[in-house]
């Protein structure tokens, strides 16, 4: 049984490769390169939904918001510091700003636990609240105000620390972890729908906040040019060593340096995402993913043996969260830039979703293997949707029709995206690997 | 159709939920026309179970189950109600978020001709329902939920009413009453068939009891000769 | 102290709106109701059946209109209105032929509903996207107020202006129509009784001969009706661009919850609790205020809570602290 899993998904995992492998060949090898390597990434975000989804059920869709969290941590990690935004009436007082913001909040919720049966509990706890809203924003408004006219054009943002974007991706999880247990804590407990319009609206709040506090990430404005942890093309172009060997090789010196910085990304993309599979396999063959599969498969008997259902979700909803978080550094960082506009909820919430329920919910390798797989097929349905509209309208005059259908193209992705997961999830509802 | 045969039988049936292990052997539970026949046994045997299998609740591998004198083994529990049977849950028999009237209506729903008379004669039964008609069902008491779950089946004017444990739960008082109840609905001429968890007030108001033990049957009677019976008394009547 | 001008102020950019709006969200949210109520899922397709219905209604508009139909000082598109419900429904009930019945007989948990609801979102999506593009489309023709600020301060001689757009007006006319019929249908009729019935139990539903296909079918007939109406009020309201559309979702399951879930009436106060919260709060009051103190001063700042472009995140806030405190809603709703 398990070796004939073990052959299914070695003959599934070659066919993804074909795709990549003839895309180098029919297109280039950049274009292959490009795909595998958002591959790779949303490889690393279907297995963090699928630590979610199929370990524990919990029902995530606010994977953009985790992402986006991730990006926000390349751009304050990695950045450079903005002279002058650390002064004290401008980060300094924003940090403070929040401090205080996070502290109405602790209070008003110690308070509601204090006063338990008082009669004016709504009352104070919501005029603490108020208070406390207002005097934050006394505070917070001049602070921003002031980082934000420090050089507007450029920057107007509180800077990042000018670190190696890599140590991003581990704050990346970080920041994503700390989302998720804020939500955690609260929407856990409810019903498994409400967990979904939680997440599904925090997702909306987060890539809110980054459109519109200027201050942080600069928000519409953009951060562009983050540092890169491999090298340049022009650096490369220029290098004499490099250009010798690529012309030894054979290789023209500009196609070659663009090869290898992507190369060298998917590298780096690789060993995280192997060894996090790595991890993922451990943590589910270890007595804790053994209680975590029992309190999936009964939740009330495991509750009644005494596990804490709601604990162990919480952990999972976190480390899964974090993943997701990981992955969007990645991303950013693969992009060199953090365009806020960008984050939609179809393209980096439900695509995931896609990846996880076809590739296999609950088994690691076919989360990744749907990644691979509806990642390539979302990039390549535009050109063959294109080539398909030209066949059907070839015969066609020119005129209004041809041109609408032409345009249109772009969208067949969609299409074929919901009926793929509609198709599996009806006639192959445990995915193309399926849990052992 | 001879007159000796029961009205309503469910015979030698054996079977379980789903593909479950069976539940039932064998087990055998009858109505007479004009009749109050009860099942009672312990916790365990099997007594909804059974009530269950003659409204086609559960897949049955042998016996089958006449209604006068029709064969029904095969239909299912919605065709059963079409032929005349009305069935009242143990659990969630009323819609709770709808008025006592409008529970009644839903009761009615397969009838497509005039059913105010029905409806009268079900608030003639149950004189509160009718003061009461106008409420959510759900803001009720326990005893006058019963009722209206009571009224609801009746609503089809079912030839045979079939009761899974109509008093779980409520207070002895209201116990008594909702009995009283229930013999008024069987002087109507309406066959009854019950399973009671109150085995002796039960057996007291029956004309005919089946004992059933790990789902056969241990002992069948009329409600007299069970509460006479020694053996029944000492295994589970409390002496 | 000038109390009519802040009044005026006030009905003018917070209340009018604000009706509109929350006449539109509950509209939204009766359908993702009356689904969760019956078919006990929450349907992320709903924003996206909005739009397709809209497209389609805008389609008959332009239509009517290149064959020079209008409906004079009224909007064209709510004589396309019917035509859009009809492609809309034929869609539902396909779709739930198609895809949800298949889990109905399987008996699935509700959460594969939902994910199901995810890949009918991406088509219908694409469908909208395919047919009619990404852009903005503006729709609406006839006459464009009913009252405008110029004729309110020239009737009344107020500072403060006044106006009511013919689409608010329509927007609130229609949406109370819409639902005193609905109301009409699940609280008189026998098959809207059934639903009821079927939505607060269903076993017993089934045994009392309701059945739960003609009830669904019908469900899926008034869900196209509301969510078109409803898409195409907003759609005259502000303008039609299916991503709205699909971000209308968090709002319209914000007034569904916070009203309680399967509540037909819990989503209409929900729909403008939401609406007015939303726009309460990213309303800047200086002008009212500033009315309302001594002659000639006006308040520093814009005594604005929070910018307009957080107004999602109030609907979601309220929607945290109603799940909260009061998991089932303000009205009592199910917890499945």
């Amino acid at each position: 049984m398990n070796l004939t899993l073990d052959r299914k998904a070695a003959v599934l995992f070659a066919l993804v490769a074909v795709l990549y492998i003839g895309t180098g060949f029919v297109q280039s090898w950049n274009t292959a390169l490009s795909i595998l390597n958002m591959g790779l990434i949303s490889a690393i975000m279907a297995l963090g939904v699928n630590i979610q989804w199929g370990y524990a059920g919990l029902f995530n869709v606010g994977v953009m918001g985790f992402t986006a969290l991730g990006g926000l941590a390349a751009v304050l990690v990695a950045s450079d510091p903005v002279e002058g935004a650390w002064s004290a009436t401008g980060g300094w007082q924003i940090l403070l700003a929040l401090l205080m913001g996070g502290a109405t909040i602790a209070a008003a919720i110690t308070l509601w636990g204090k006063l338990q049966g008082h009669k004016l509990r709504g009352v104070i706890v919501a005029s603490v609240l108020i208070v406390g809203f207002f005097v934050f924003r006394a505070v917070f408004d001049p602070a921003v105000a002031t980082v934000e006219a420090i050089n507007p054009a450029l920057t107007g943002n509180i800077g990042g620390l000018g670190l190696p974007i890599i140590l991003a991706w581990p704050v990346g999880g970080v920041l994503a972890a700390g989302a998720a247990w804020i939500i955690g804590k609260t929407a856990l407990g409810l019903r498994s729908d409400y967990l979904a319009i939680a997440t599904l609206g925090v997702a909306e709040i987060i890539i809110y906040i980054l459109k519109n506090e200027d201050w942080l990430a600069r928000g519409v404005k953009n951060v562009i040019g983050l540092p890169r942890p491999v090298p340049y093309e022009v650096d490369l172009q220029a290098n004499a060593t490099f250009v010798d060997a690529m012309q030894n090789f054979g290789a023209d010196p500009v196609t070659a340096s663009s090869i290898t910085v992507k190369l060298s990304y998917a590298i780096l993309f690789s060993v995280v995402l192997i060894a996090l599979i790595w991890l993922t396999q451990r943590a589910l063959n270890s007595p804790w993913g053994r209680m975590i599969r029992a309190i999936r498969d009964n939740e009330t008997s495991a509750a009644a043996m005494g596990k804490n259902v709601t604990a162990r979700h919480l952990q999972i909803f976190i480390l899964g969260s974090a993943v997701c978080g990981l992955a969007g550094a990645m991303m950013t960082t693969l992009d060199s830039q953090l365009v806020p506009s960008t984050y939609q909820p179809l393209r980096f919430t439900f695509l995931i979703w896609v990846m996880v329920i076809v590739g296999g919910s609950g088994n690691n390798l076919g989360a990744v293997l749907g990644g691979f797989l509806i990642w390539w097929l979302w990039i390549q349905v535009e050109p063959l949707g294109l080539l398909l509209l030209q066949g059907i309208t070839a015969g066609m005059a020119e005129g209004w029709l041809k041109a609408h259908l032409m345009d249109a193209a772009a969208h067949m992705r969609l299409l074929t995206m919901g009926l793929i997961l509609l198709l599996v999830l009806r006639f192959s509802p445990r995915g193309l690997l399926p849990e052992r | 159709m001879s007159e000796t045969s029961p009205f309503l039988i469910g015979e030698a049936m054996t079977g379980g939920y789903g593909k479950g292990a069976d539940i039932l052997h064998s087990c055998t539970i009858a109505v007479e026309r004009g009749e109050i026949a009860v099942i009672v046994g312990p916790n365990g045997a099997g007594k909804s179970t059974a009530m269950k299998a003659v409204f086609g609740m559960l897949s049955l591998r042998e016996g089958r189950v006449v209604l006068d004198g029709d064969d029904i083994t095969a239909l299912s529990p919605q065709d059963r109600v079409v032929r005349g049977m009305g069935f009242v849950p143990q659990t969630s028999n009323i819609f709770t978020s709808m008025t006592v009237e409008e529970n009644l209506e839903m009761g009615a729903y397969i009838r497509r001709d005039d059913f105010r008379d029905t409806m009268e004669q079900v608030y003639t039964l149950f004189p509160i329902l009718k003061d009461k008609r106008r409420q959510a069902a759900g803001e009720l008491s326990g005893g006058q939920r019963q009722q209206v779950a009571v009224g609801r089946a009746l609503m089809t004017k079912p030839k045979v009413l079939m009761l899974d444990e109509p008093t779980a739960g409520v207070s002895p008082i209201v116990m008594d009453e909702l009995f009283d109840r229930i013999i008024e609905v069987s002087r109507t001429g309406i066959p009854i068939l019950m399973v009671e968890q109150n085995a002796r007030q039960a057996l007291e108001i029956a004309d005919k009891g089946f004992v059933l033990v790990q789902g056969r049957n241990a002992h069948t009677g009329t409600g007299k000769e069970l509460l006479a019976n020694a053996d029944v008394r000492r295994s589970f009547l409390g002496g | 102290m000038d109390f009519l001008n802040a009044i005026i102020a006030l009905l003018n950019f917070v209340i009018v709106p604000a009706t509109a709006y929350g006449a539109q969200l509950a509209l939204g949210a009766l359908g993702v109701t009356l689904i969760y109520g019956i078919l006990r899922f929450s349907n992320f397709a709903h924003g996206d059946t909005m739009a397709f219905g809209t497209m389609i209604t805008i389609l008959a508009t332009w239509g009517l209109q290149s064959l020079g139909v209008t409906a004079g000082p009224l909007p064209t598109a709510l004589i396309a209105l019917p035509l859009g419900i009809a492609a809309t429904a034929a869609l539902a009930v396909g779709t739930d032929k198609l895809v949800y019945r298949f889990y109905r007989q399987t008996k699935a948990k509700p959460v594969i509903f939902v994910i199901a609801s995810i890949g009918v979102m991406f088509v219908m999506n694409g469908i909208v996207r395919f047919v009619i593009g990404v852009g903005d489309q503006n729709f609406a023709d006839g006459t464009r107020f009913l009252i405008s600020a110029r004729d309110f301060r020239e009737v009344t001689g107020l500072d403060e202006g006044l106006a009511i757009r013919t689409t608010q007006a329509i927007t609130v006319a229609v949406a109370i129509l819409a639902v005193v019929a609905l109301f009409w249908f699940l609280n008189k009729t026998r098959t809207g009784k059934s639903m009821r019935a079927f939505s607060d139990n269903e076993d017993l539903a089934l045994l009392s001969g309701i059945n739960p296909e003609r009830v669904v079918f019908i469900t899926w007939l008034i869900v196209a009706a509301l969510a078109t109406t409803a898409g195409v009020l907003y759609g005259l309201d502000k303008s039609f661009k299916p991503f709205t559309y699909f971000q209308l979702l968090l709002p319209i399951f914000a007034a569904a919850i916070v009203g309680g879930l399967g509540n037909p009436l819990g989503a209409i106060l929900g729909g403008f609790l939401i609406a007015y919260s939303e726009i309460a709060v990213t309303y800047a009051f200086r002008k009212v205020v500033g009315y309302l103190g001594p002659e000639g001063w006006s308040p520093e700042g814009m005594l604005q809570l929070l910018s307009t472009d957080y107004k999602f995140a109030v609907s979601f806030t309220i929607l945290l602290i109603v799940l909260l405190f009061k998991p089932t809603g303000i009205m009592k709703g199910k917890s499945v």
